[in-house]
């Protein structure tokens, strides 16, 4: 009865959401691969023919640089969220559950609130006129302002700030889960705090951490705006290449090839993250 | 146990304390030079009321705001729709391809949103499609339907299907199981789906920055071309009613979230 075959029903509920996903999603990025072996057009745009060019450029030194130090800027990020966003995970999931959920509407809150306006408020704060330079230079801390805008520190402070809160969230709903009595199981049988920690905590919100990273590390690769706000005119992340190849230098494939790129690191940390996990975690 | 909690919790309470400061440092920033007098946003010279009336002047800035409500509202309706059917008809019927549908779904969440972005853009391009609020709309709804199909179906896995049988054994045809009987179970769902739909679509910039036309910018967008040559405080003052009315909405949901358990448990 329940899993009967009846295609007008069947066709109306699933069939308007693969249509969409395929119209605007799965042809947009097969188009995407086609014009990574296309040739550049004069004024943007591709010509239709088979062409290499775009990867071999992308071979090329300088971008492989680019593409290898926005990946270590990646990492640095999701390093740097772990270490801040669990402890606090740990702590809201131990508060008393009547304020549970006000705790985690804080955290959701600044979501509500664009990334842009949030980042342009750091901005506001780092610059070299801005709140932190006044602040020291009148407590006669410094004498000059100090160079914080348009650094890779403030690049590095921005993606934190941006993504930290992705990274909160499924840590929490992993610590949330833990079943306590194995805590006190455990403290009863005399292991230390940092013992019940690296023995028992930690593995079991291994799940959680896991999903913390993937949602953390993924979206960090194609953050081109905070580069732009925060970072020097030298900083370059691979998101500011593709950008910049598809609005500005015109090179469409080379700017197809890079987001190919992206695209298998992607499915590379997809492949190790469901050995350990599944996607839904990560809502 | 709970005595040795004692050193613990001052720690605590100060480390979350500045991890929420963190959070909102910039927020308050934001909100404090919206009563700024200057008119560049770089020092604190004395407070005004003035960019509160003076924003209402920058008909562009009005307009992307507009924009921003306009394109939030339309993609999360559209996901709603799309993708409660979708977790509906996935839990209700057995069909080849499934899976597939599963990880097709996965993709716009997996993905980077730069090469949705992109992939978006080249797409439309190439069927010569101009970008506009349309293609700003349908981008969006192809990165938050996911999010509604995984929560649905998170809230169908505990449904028990005999009621659905039930209903259909009194007579009631499918449209009315699915309006009187299975709606009502999934409502919880459908409603975090639509907040996630609606978060993802407000906060959302780099998706946005390659799928909006000229006339469709969104206040983010529009925000992030004025940010090298100086942001004017108007801008602050619009962010700060912003942030006013999400707390306001915010407080309204937890609110009727709270009062809605509260009669499901009595």
């Amino acid at each position: 009865m329940k899993k009967k075959s009846n295609k007008i029903p069947f066709l109306s509920t699933v069939s308007p959401a693969i249509i969409w996903l395929i119209l605007f999603l799965v042809l947009p990025l097969l188009y995407i691969v086609g014009i990574s072996f296309m040739k550049k057009g004069l004024y943007g745009g591709v010509i239709q023919t088979f062409d290499l060019t775009a990867y071999k450029t992308m071979f090329q030194s300088k971008y492989m640089k680019i593409l290898l130090d926005s990946l270590w800027l990646s990492l640095k990020t999701t390093g740097l969220c772990l270490l801040f966003g669990y402890p606090f995970a740990y702590i809201i999931s131990n508060t008393k559950k009547k304020w549970k959920p006000f705790c985690v509407l804080l955290i959701m809150l600044p979501f509500w609130i664009n990334s842009l306006i949030r980042t342009y408020g750091w901005n506001s704060i780092l610059r070299e006129q801005g709140i932190l330079n006044t602040l020291l230079m009148q407590l006669g801390i410094i004498n000059q302002p100090l160079q914080m805008l348009y650094t890779d520190g403030a690049v590095l402070l921005g993606m934190v700030y941006a993504l930290i809160p992705f990274t909160v969230l499924p840590l929490y709903s992993s610590i949330e889960k833990l079943d306590h009595s194995l805590l006190e199981a455990a403290s009863d049988l005399g292991a230390s705090k940092v013992h019940v920690f690296r023995k028992v905590i930690l593995p079991l919100t291994m799940p959680g951490i896991f999903a913390a990273s993937v949602q953390t590390f993924i979206p960090s690769l194609g953050y081109f705006f905070i580069t732009d706000m925060m970072g020097g005119a030298t900083t370059m992340n691979i998101g500011n290449v593709i950008k910049n190849q598809f609005l500005t230098a015109r090179n469409w494939p080379l700017g197809a090839a890079l987001a190919i790129a992206l695209i298998a690191v992607t499915i590379v940390i997809m492949k190790l993250y469901t050995r350990v996990g599944s996607i839904e975690d990560m809502v | 146990m709970k005595k040795k909690k004692i050193g613990f919790r001052p720690l605590a309470l100060c480390y979350a304390c500045l991890f929420y400061l963190f959070l909102y440092l910039p927020i308050a920033v934001v909100v404090a030079f919206s009563f700024n007098t200057s008119q560049l946003n770089v020092t604190f010279q004395g407070f005004t009321f003035e960019w509160y009336g003076r924003m209402f002047e920058n008909v562009q800035l009005m307009q992307s705001f507009f924009n921003t409500l306009i394109v939030a509202a339309v993609s999360t309706l559209l996901s709603v729709i799309l993708g409660t059917l979708c977790a509906v008809g996935m839990y209700r019927f057995k069909f080849r391809g499934r899976e597939t549908v599963s990880n097709l779904l996965y993709i716009p969440i997996v993905i980077p949103e730069i090469v949705l972005g992109i992939a978006v853009l080249a797409f439309f391009t190439m069927v010569k499609i101009q970008m506009s609020m349309a293609t700003l709309i349908i981008s969006h709804v192809t990165f938050s339907m996911p999010f509604v199909v995984i929560t649905v179906r998170s809230r169908l896995a505990g449904f028990d299907p005999s009621v659905e049988e039930a209903a259909r054994d009194l007579g009631a045809n499918d449209w009315r199981i699915f309006r009187r009987v299975t709606l009502p179970m999934i409502l919880p769902g459908v409603l975090s789906g639509a907040m996630l739909a609606l978060t993802m679509s407000l906060d959302d910039v780099v998706v946005s920055f390659f799928t909006t036309g000229p006339d469709s910018m969104t206040l983010p967008i529009k925000i992030l071309g004025m940010v090298r040559k100086g942001v004017s405080p108007d801008v602050n003052a619009l962010s700060t009613l912003m942030i006013l009315g999400t707390v306001l909405i915010m407080l309204a949901a937890t609110f009727f979230e709270m009062r809605m358990e509260k009669k499901e448990e009595a």
